[in-house]
């Protein structure tokens, strides 16, 4: 049972991974960056639901969705103001900027709260479900984090293969100047890109702190990157790639760390990504591009 | 002068970057003898000259192989270790403190080398962004592995352990050398400003002298087209894995640097976590691509920076974030470029007319 009952958490962890590698992901499809900043976005979003609940004492749906719009506010402002400007340069000069917009917003949430820990208050308050008499309990927090994650895997999937809008992120995404020529808002596109992605930042931010709850200014670093080695496990760009990848992630580390070693679970995830790249090296679900003369 | 004249362009260039590392040396070595540098500055002299060949060291593979690489401070903590593991045993048995020390440079050289073949292998076979997840990914792995390590020496030799400090099992004489998370404490301070100059130097000559040899220019052709080089006859494999074996080995070096100016050395995110290869890139990218002195240049002020931002408190971090992303729109954004060129020009026009008046 201790070991469905490990699976069952490493899946609900990796469940808020994939929510964020799917922002990843779209972001890398469309603009062709690493937003090292994705991370500090789901902090942000963990926060603000912190001071609407605790201080404020908005109810908690409510919360989730004034989270959701300061993060799609803050994601566009980001674009626009720090990435936008050098769209077209060097792809190491955007990875810096990035890198800089995520000591920003560290040091602003710093500032603003303070190093101390702050004890996030669960905004999901669903039973817990048990099973086999008590022998398998299955938190609240897992049931949502695993339901929202199929959710937004599947309302994504629908909006990019379905609406305008998504067949633009396509083309943008596969070519950014024939899509220009026929006409489609590359910027605008793009800024939904991030509009969506920060979005779901925050979402992955309520359901991370709701299941871990210790919010730090540096709560969303760790989890970004793993949720970036998540996106490039299922392969960049891919948004079912991404889900798969966050998921098995998860998984590994939980496992890991049950089984194992706690100190080297993290260890295990990476030599594990490292070993996927190798034998696939674009990842699981990846498209491989033959390069030409 | 005459032999100055003749000089090959790169030469020059070189030179001057020698000549600045030490006329800063000596400026800095007169303020420490006339006592006018606060014990602050005093106390980042070797960990900016640490930086500095990181900087160095990783523009080689960034500028110079054209490869992102997010792992690099894991080769400063093979080097750090690995030094700093010879220095603690060998305490006892080389009195000469210089002699030790040089040993557990080129310990650290050599073990960061390795650690940079083995890790090169695989990873070079990776492209663009790829690449620079998996290097991330080996740092990572490289500092969570250390940080499990137990190791401890007693009269029947080596023990070693992944669990903890009982595991190892030891005599009642036994000392611990490695103590995982809490790494290696009571390594020699060897580690003076002069020595830190003196590898700055060497590391810059290896660095320049290998980009303007066959080698270098081998690897500068597989970063400009790597089918072109491969066409040529140019072994891909093989120059890549120079190159980034160097860059590893010269990371350890500084590693080393790092290791002998502390009594205690832990392998924490901060020091060799993915933190430290991003802003050792920030560095690079600062200072310039492929710009060997750049990068010292950029080295030496942005860690300063925070330093002396420390009045502003609580401040500095946010604006060191903001300096930072303004300085990479200013440097790389087309419409800041245009606006500085129309600038300019407006100046020397304004010059060229007060001159006429």
């Amino acid at each position: 049972m201790s070991f469905i009952s490990y699976l069952i958490t490493g899946i609900s962890l990796g469940s808020v991974y994939a929510i964020i590698a799917l922002g990843y992901t779209m972001v890398y499809g469309i603009a062709k960056m690493l937003n090292f900043a994705h991370g500090d976005v789901i902090m942000v979003g963990g926060y603000v639901v912190f001071v609407a609940v605790s201080n404020m004492g908005v109810n908690p749906y409510v919360a989730l969705l004034i989270s959701m719009a300061t993060c799609t506010i803050l994601g566009v402002t980001i674009e626009r103001v720090a990435y936008k400007p050098l769209r077209g340069t060097s792809p190491l000069a955007v990875l810096i900027t990035a890198i800089g917009v995520s000591y920003l917003l560290q040091n602003l949430a710093l500032l603003i709260f303070g190093a101390d820990t702050k004890a996030f208050t669960s905004v999901v308050n669903v039973p817990n479900l048990e099973l086999f008499d008590g022998q398998l309990t299955i938190s609240g927090v897992t049931i949502v984090t695993v339901i929202a994650c199929i959710i937004i895997m599947a309302v994504l999937t629908l909006f990019v293969k379905k609406t305008k809008a998504g067949r633009a992120m396509q083309a943008v995404s596969e070519d950014r100047g024939a899509a220009q020529l026929m006409g489609i808002n590359v910027n605008g596109t793009i800024a939904l890109t991030f509009a969506i992605g920060s979005a779901l930042a925050a979402v992955a931010g309520v359901l991370l702190c709701s299941a871990y709850p210790s919010l730090t200014p540096y709560t969303g670093s760790m989890p970004g990157i793993k949720a970036f080695v998540a996106a490039v496990f299922g392969g960049i760009g891919s948004i079912p790639g991404a889900m798969i990848g966050g998921i098995l992630l998860g998984i590994i580390e939980n496992l890991s760390k049950a089984y194992i070693s706690s100190q080297l679970s993290d260890a295990i995830v990476f030599g594990v990504l490292i070993i996927v790249l190798l034998v696939r090296p674009t990842g699981i679900l990846g498209k491989n591009i033959q390069e030409k003369v | 002068m005459k032999k100055l004249k003749t000089m090959n362009k790169n030469t020059k260039s070189n030179m001057i970057t020698y000549l600045m590392v030490i006329v800063a040396y000596v400026i800095v070595q007169i303020f420490v003898v006339t006592g006018n540098m606060s014990s602050l500055m005093e106390g980042l002299l070797v960990p900016v000259c640490t930086y500095v060949i990181l900087a160095v060291s990783l523009n080689l593979t960034v500028g110079i192989l054209g490869e992102l690489s997010l792992g690099h401070a894991g080769f400063m903590c093979v080097g750090a270790f690995a030094s700093a593991l010879f220095s603690l045993g060998m305490k006892d048995s080389i009195e000469n403190d210089l002699l030790r020390f040089i040993i557990a440079i080129i310990i650290a050289a050599v073990s960061a080398a390795l650690a940079g073949i083995l890790v090169g292998i695989p990873v070079l076979r990776l492209k663009g962004d790829y690449l620079a997840i998996v290097t991330l990914a080996f740092g990572e792995i490289i500092k969570n592995f250390i940080n499990a390590i137990y190791l401890g020496v007693d009269a029947n030799g080596l023990h070693f352990s992944m669990k903890d400090t009982m595991d190892l099992g030891m005599g009642a004489d036994g000392t611990v050398l490695i103590k995982g998370a809490q790494g290696i404490t009571g390594t020699p301070k060897c580690s003076t400003f002069t020595i830190a100059v003196i590898l700055i130097l060497i590391s810059l000559v290896i660095i320049n002298n290998l980009v303007n040899s066959r080698t270098g220019r081998a690897v500068m052709s597989i970063r400009d087209n790597r089918i072109a080089a491969e066409s040529v006859g140019i072994n891909i494999t093989k120059y890549k894995l120079i190159a980034f074996t160097i860059s590893a080995s010269l990371a350890g070096v500084a590693g080393a640097l790092y290791a002998h100016n502390l009594s205690t050395l832990m392998a924490t995110p901060k020091n060799f976590g993915y933190n430290m290869s991003i802003m050792i890139l920030v560095f690079v990218v600062l200072g310039g691509i492929g710009n060997m002195r750049g990068s010292v240049i950029a080295a030496i002020l942005l860690t300063l920076l925070p330093e002396l931002l420390r009045g502003l408190a609580d401040y500095r971090m946010l604006i060191y974030a903001i300096v930072l992303i303004f300085m990479m729109l200013f440097n790389w954004s087309p419409q800041f470029i245009n606006f500085r060129k129309k600038m300019m020009a407006k100046i020397k026009k304004d010059k060229k007319a007060e001159k006429e008046a």
